[in-house]
């Protein structure tokens, strides 16, 4: 990984700060990867970090792979007051991974509108270095855009 | 005024409205006054409570803090509770930040990809709410000109001229799929409520009859909008909602008068599903048909709302205050017979909510 810090200017967008507990993840996306933690007594994925399962409460938990591949869950597309470094209109989205668990992110390379943001419609993450840091984002799989 | 000094002036109106030995004020409640609410409360009014609460979970705050009140006054640990809020939303004069954290799962997961200010955010349900359930835009909208309905008859209310369907959808998104009509008002404001028990309260001489408190109820979900179980219904709500009714010994067909609290106009969908009032997306065409509308069969939001009304940052004090006025028969949009009201909030995002059940009856 990149040096620099991780201290956005204020007309910067907002850079995320991995804690201890969040690390992992973040290590892996900056590895290009998207792993999520599992629970071995209940079996399922979960977000964000903690060590525990949040279903079950089992510290039975582990760092896994998974596909990066998933649907556009829902999204807002902001039109008014903007924080540092965004410029309107953009969306924001929401992703629900094949495993599950459900992620707020861009939708990159892709107009950002309601015709070209189609509910259901496929997506696949990719990596956005901001600030040093490595942020999973969204867009349409090849082919697979509406 | 600053947030200290609107807490303070609502504390003496209510003092004054309900007759009130302030002497006799041994219960204090309040969310966000400076960092040591109630604290700096008790100290500015010059009260020394004996039972003191500061339950933060946004908005829905307020109606938390009479849940616990009540409780506190069955079982003695308080004679007489004040409950207070205030809020310079609009001047921001000496306004208490919102905690926020580099370290808070928001920060590293959500502000990263544009969340700024609640638009950014709340909305996030909506269009996964519209392609579920079939809510159309002017279904949505049409919750903003009922509310606005009723604000025509609020001398009070900051908007007050009668707006359509058409021209909410003809102007621009704050965020889309939710227009800036859609969406709250920004304002200063206060307001406070003085509880005690029933018994009590008929030893008083009150200017007005007392208004009790017959069921409440609270939940959470996730500080995260992302995070929620599912966008198109809020388990915080369903949870709430059922414990108040539960209390109250009540069915949604039981309640005259509905409280939703709206910082947009889609949240008071959710609360007319959650709550059991509507089926599963049905809550759309429900208002839409004018069903809480002035002449409905529910009345909503009759103070106008934090759509039309007020709305200071959080705005659960004045829906519980519009459930009063309408049980004592003093609103200026006053609904006939309104023997039960409901008054029910939200916080954060969809990250609490929390429930009353108000009578001006004892069951």
């Amino acid at each position: 990984m990149p040096a620099e810090t991780a201290q956005p200017h204020k007309d910067h967008k907002a850079v995320p700060k991995p804690t201890p507990e969040t690390k992992p993840f973040w290590d892996a996306c900056a590895e290009g990867e998207l792993r999520l933690q599992y629970c071995t007594a209940c079996e399922g994925h979960y977000f964000p970090p903690r060590f525990f399962c949040p279903t079950c409460l089992s510290r039975d938990v582990e760092w896994r792979a998974v596909s990066g591949r998933g649907r556009l869950y829902s999204y807002v597309i902001n039109q008014s007051f903007a924080p540092p470094g965004w410029e309107t209109p953009y969306a924001i989205a929401l992703v629900e991974l094949e495993e599950g668990p459900r992620l707020m992110s861009n939708i990159l390379d892709v107009p950002q509108t309601p015709e070209a943001l189609v509910l259901d419609m496929e997506l696949e993450v990719t990596f956005e270095v901001r600030g040093g840091v490595a942020i999973p984002q969204f867009r349409p799989v090849a082919g697979g855009a509406a | 005024m600053s947030a200290m000094q609107l807490h303070a002036d609502a504390a003496i109106n209510a003092i004054a409205d309900c007759g009130i030995d302030p002497r006799d004020i041994d219960g204090l409640a309040c969310t966000r006054v400076e960092y040591f609410a109630p604290i700096t409360l008790g100290s500015y009014l010059g009260l020394t409570p004996r039972w003191v609460d500061s339950t933060f979970i946004g908005g829905s705050s307020f109606m938390a803090l009479v849940g616990h009140a009540s409780a506190a006054l069955a079982t003695g640990q308080a004679n007489v509770v004040l409950i207070t809020h205030g809020e310079s939303g609009r001047s921001n004069v000496v306004n208490t930040p919102y905690p926020f954290h580099e370290d808070m799962w928001e920060a590293q997961f959500e502000r990263p990809y544009g969340t700024h200010t609640a638009h950014t955010m709340f909305p996030l349900g909506v269009l996964r709410y519209m392609k579920d359930h079939g809510l159309t835009p002017e279904q949505m909208a049409s919750v903003a000109v009922s509310t606005r309905a009723w604000a025509t008859r609020n001398p009070r209310a900051w908007l007050r001229d009668p707006i359509t369907v058409e021209e909410i959808l003809a102007s621009p998104y704050v965020a889309y799929p939710v227009h800036k009509a859609e969406s709250c008002v920004i304002t200063d404001g206060g307001g406070a409520l003085i509880l005690t028990t029933a018994e009590r309260a008929r030893d008083l001489d009150l200017p007005h009859p007392p208004v009790y408190v017959v069921g409440a109820g609270q939940s959470t979900e996730s500080p995260m909008i992302s995070q929620m179980a599912d966008l198109t219904t809020s388990r915080a709500f369903r949870v709430s909602g059922a414990a108040a009714f539960a209390e109250a010994g009540i069915t949604p067909a039981d309640v005259d008068h509905l409280m939703a609290y709206d910082p947009f106009a889609f949240v008071p969908l959710y609360a007319l599903e959650d709550l059991g009032f509507v089926a599963r997306g049905e809550a759309g065409k429900f208002v839409e048909a004018g069903g809480t509308a002035p002449g409905g069969t529910l009345p909503m939001n009759t103070n106008g709302g934090g759509l039309s009304y007020t709305h200071t940052g959080m705005y659960g004090m004045f829906a519980i205050q519009e459930s009063v006025r309408q049980l004592r028969g003093t609103a200026p949009a006053q609904v006939e017979g309104v023997e039960v009201s409901v008054c029910h909030g939200v916080g954060g995002m969809y990250s609490s909510g929390a429930t009353l059940v108000l009578s001006n009856r004892l069951p």
